[in-house]
């Protein structure tokens, strides 16, 4: 082929090359416009169906037998709160602490080796974690319990926790740490006092999103703190939550009952996406210029 | 910006341990207290593992490989052979994927490379959005409104044009394999989205620069410039979007329709691993079952292991390179 | 040489958002001439160069206005595709920037891959052609099939060059070409440019004053966004008319 024929070919293609370019470029933008359609779908679903159900009575009474109306999810939106409580008592102690080992200290085989198992854990999925909660406390206890429950829910907000502290940690310049080791400050003082709560802005982002994360989570609550339908007595009996009042409603063939669980999911939907904003908010860009 | 900050190394610590006792007894008491909620998360990991082995050895002993290969679950004759639940997993995720992958990285590309930065930083917010909304709202909105428009409109339609394929025959419902599918395409879509949008951002601008001076169109440029460099980690993102997609259980649970048989049709009812456990747990009222149900989390656990495994090498070598 | 002007520029500027990069700048390259861009850091000399295949608009908020003519086409006609004119301006950017993905000889027929171009005789033939011209054949012709980021610096660039000028462009933008480079690839790629001016006209952008007066038949300096001096490069650098010119030639600032 010499150079004309060549060039002539190219024009020719040119015009097809073209076409493809907007069809692509169309393709693409239509691909983005699809995946927002559920989202509003789901959106205006949880607003239409349970802003009706929304009244005073949902935050304050305790389920109605079946056949009669009326009642609230008290008891789950106060079980959904005991449970997150207990679990973060334990759970961000030890992701923090984690995190705080994986960003403070030498890099070493341990590191990696945590670092490693940190990513599968959070992985795995969280019926997984449920079910090995059940065989460690429930099957020895012989009994559901809000304990089995929190423990499930701390474990996974473990891996989390660890990944986002070592993440924001690692962010803070070494003048800071130097500054507070050339006071005479022993190392664990620095990052304690320094460290820590001198990034407690960012670090409590990382807890209200692994908190977010936990509140929604149905699948290890099912065989752990499982349901009850009247106010929690201990924390080694059985509790209700939001997430799983939710899916026993949802399940049940009762019309009252379903207009119960959307006013659940709008409840749970807003706060999850309470938390999210928070964070987006702590972490702007505004706010953290100190 | 990564700083590290090492200046004392271990070595150290000792000698200046006996020279200033007090000061360092409270880094080493603190050290090693770090250290041991670190061992613990590692070994929290080892001990799922074990427990689920544990409680699944009565089954295992019991069925052996049958376990696996076995066709037939049915808790009131005490036969439990997972291969339909396997199948329902296998398949319900591979639905999944085959819709979310394409659009994921689509949404990426777009938002990424063509749409400008008040769009695409907005449309970003949203798909992450998803991410948020607890499974069990997904689960309700698939009862109450993706089912029954399946029912309504969509599966009919299937049936008509195009029953001749085994895929779309039979009787619908609208829970089922199909919308099983479609609610975990859907609940994949911001992890393969969010990861394929940190691939591309790492891309530098000076090799799209290269393609569009080439006379490249702009999806011309993409496709030599953005995707082909970044093929393995976006194989890394759609394994990952594959290893949520299969260990999902409350709204695979409301909608797949809760019945353990192989069918060819999409719009049959199916079970999966993890909405089996769902499902059976309440009702497991002798060990051998209960024992079973373990064993199906215990393989869940290790098939999710690997996929994780997998696709972290995949973007490892992706970030390597 | 042939003074015939196959690249004009009237009343080019170009902005980035609110910032006005280039200032109204018009100049004219001559026919198989070597026109250098010189002046201080953020004189505007690279977004110029930028603008001369429309690569400048592709930034986020970046836009020009102006004509630039091409063998007498305005490329800022609202009727010209920019996707077509880059095929006629091939670029090399100041670091070498191969396809990672792609082969040395998928790297050098990805513009006629693009084009359309397929058959193997043809992309095998320009290929060699194309590597010859830069210099790097010998180098690279027992393993074509190596990929690109597999070579030296100082060959990657020329690899860049041979991939622009597989597309036969009439005219090569060079923006700081050597500037990643060591000395003894660049005295390369210098040498390179005088075998190719005669194949094609070069604009090359240089922070490197002795580069210019080295290789360049004529000369711009810039300096804030503005064109300064434009001439014969000897004159531009034993007689410059501008005090501003003959104070960052003799390295008083700048």
């Amino acid at each position: 082929m010499n150079h004309t024929v060549l060039t002539e070919h190219m024009t020719k293609k040119y015009q097809q090359r073209k076409i493809t370019n907007r069809v692509m470029i169309g393709l693409l933008a239509s691909a983005s416009c699809i995946a927002l359609i559920p989202l509003l779908s789901i959106f205006i679903y949880v607003l239409a169906q349970g802003l009706p159900g929304l009244n005073l009575n949902f935050f304050t009474q305790l389920p109605q037998p079946i056949g009669e109306t009326g009642g609230g999810m008290a008891n789950s939106i106060m079980g959904t709160l005991t449970l997150i409580l207990t679990a973060s008592l334990f759970g961000i102690v030890w992701g923090v602490g984690t995190g705080l080992f994986l960003s403070e200290y030498p890099p070493g085989r341990l590191s990696n080796v945590v670092r490693f198992s940190a990513d599968l854990l959070s992985s795995i999925p969280s019926i997984i974690i449920g079910l090995f909660v059940y065989t460690l406390i429930v099957i020895p206890m012989r009994r559901f319990s809000l304990l089995a429950g929190a423990v499930a829910l701390g474990i996974i907000m473990i891996p989390t926790l660890a990944r986002s502290t070592e993440e924001l940690l690692r962010r803070v310049p070494v003048h800071v740490r130097e500054a507070g080791l050339a006071l005479g400050l022993p190392r664990w003082k620095v990052i304690l006092r320094i460290v820590l709560l001198g990034n407690s802005r960012a670090i409590s982002t990382g807890i209200i999103l692994a908190i977010a994360r936990v509140s929604g989570e149905t699948a290890p609550l099912l065989f752990t703190s499982f349901n009850n339908q009247y106010w929690q007595r201990g924390i080694d009996q059985p509790t209700s939550s939001l997430p799983v009042q939710i899916y026993t409603y949802a399940i049940s063939p009762y019309e009252d009952w379903h207009q119960q669980a959307w006013t659940g999911a709008l409840i749970l939907v807003s706060l999850v996406f309470m938390m999210n904003m928070m964070t987006r908010y702590l972490l702007s860009p505004r706010r953290s210029s100190k | 910006m990564q700083s590290t900050w090492y200046p004392i190394n271990m070595s150290r610590f000792k000698i200046r341990r006996r020279s200033r006792r007090e000061a360092h007894l409270g880094d080493l008491v603190f050290s090693y207290l770090l250290r041991l909620l670190s061992l613990g998360l590692a070994l929290l990991l080892l001990m799922i593992g074990f427990f689920l082995f544990r409680g699944a050895f009565a089954s295992i002993s019991r069925f052996g490989w049958d376990f696996i290969t076995g066709s037939v679950w049915d808790p009131v004759q005490e036969i439990f052979g997972s291969a339909p639940v396997l199948y329902g997993t296998l398949v319900s995720s591979l639905i999944a994927v085959i819709i979310a992958a394409p659009l994921s990285v689509g949404i990426a590309l777009f938002l990424n490379e063509l749409a400008p930065p008040l769009i695409s930083r907005s449309i970003g917010f949203l798909i992450e959005m998803l991410a948020a909304i607890p499974s069990v709202v997904y689960g309700l909105w698939g009862i109450f409104v993706l089912a029954p428009s399946l029912r309504t409109r969509v599966e009919p339609a299937l049936v008509k044009y195009l029953g001749w394929i085994p895929l779309f025959s039979g009787p619908f419902y609208g829970v089922g394999m199909l919308a099983a599918g479609l609610i975990l395409s859907i609940m994949i879509i911001p992890t393969i989205f969010s990861l394929s949008r940190e691939i591309f951002r790492t891309i530098p601008m000076a090799q799209r620069e290269a393609a569009l001076a080439l006379g490249a169109t702009r999806w011309e440029m993409m496709k030599i410039s953005v995707l082909r460099s970044s093929k393995s980690g976006i194989g890394g993102a759609i394994i990952l979007g594959l290893g949520r997609a299969l260990g999902e259980t409350m709204a695979v649970t409301m909608v797949i329709g809760n019945r353990a048989e192989i069918s060819a049709s999409l719009l049959a009812p199916a079970q999966t691993m993890a909405s089996v456990i769902a499902n059976e747990y309440a009702e497991a009222s002798n060990d051998i079952h209960l024992s079973s149900l373990i064993e199906i989390g215990f393989l869940l656990f290790v098939v999710t292991f690997i996929i994780n495994g997998f696709a972290r090498i995949f973007i490892l070598r992706e970030s390597k390179s | 040489m042939n003074t015939k002007a196959i690249l004009e520029v009237k009343d080019l500027h170009a902005w980035f958002g609110n910032t006005e990069a280039v200032k109204g700048v018009s100049l004219s390259a001559a026919y198989n001439a070597v026109t250098a861009i010189i002046g201080p850091s953020g004189c505007g000399k690279s977004t110029f160069i930028r603008c001369l295949n429309r690569l400048h608009e592709e930034l986020p908020g970046a836009y020009a206005t102006g004509h630039v003519l091409i063998e007498n086409i305005d490329i800022y006609d609202k009727k010209v595709d920019p996707v077509s004119i880059r095929r006629k301006v091939g670029m090399v950017f100041q670091k070498p920037n191969p396809f990672p993905s792609l082969s040395i000889f998928d790297n050098v027929v990805a513009g006629l891959k693009l084009a359309g171009v397929k058959r193997q005789s043809t992309l095998k033939e320009i290929a060699e052609q194309s590597l010859l011209s830069a210099a790097l054949w010998s180098e690279v012709k027992d393993k074509l099939h190596a990929p690109g980021t597999s070579l030296s610096g100082g060959q990657q660039q020329r690899l860049c060059i041979a991939r622009a000028l597989a597309v036969e462009p009439t005219v090569l933008l060079m923006d700081e070409p050597t500037s990643a480079l060591d000395p003894i690839s660049t005295a390369k790629i210098e040498e390179l440019m005088t075998e190719l001016r005669k194949k094609v006209t070069i604009v090359i952008v240089t922070h490197n004053m002795q580069q210019a007066a080295r290789i360049s038949d004529q000369t711009a300096f810039f300096l804030s966004g503005e064109l300064i001096e434009f001439g014969e490069t000897s004159q531009v650098f034993t007689a410059p008319q501008k005090e501003q010119t003959e104070r960052y030639i003799t390295g008083r600032f700048g």
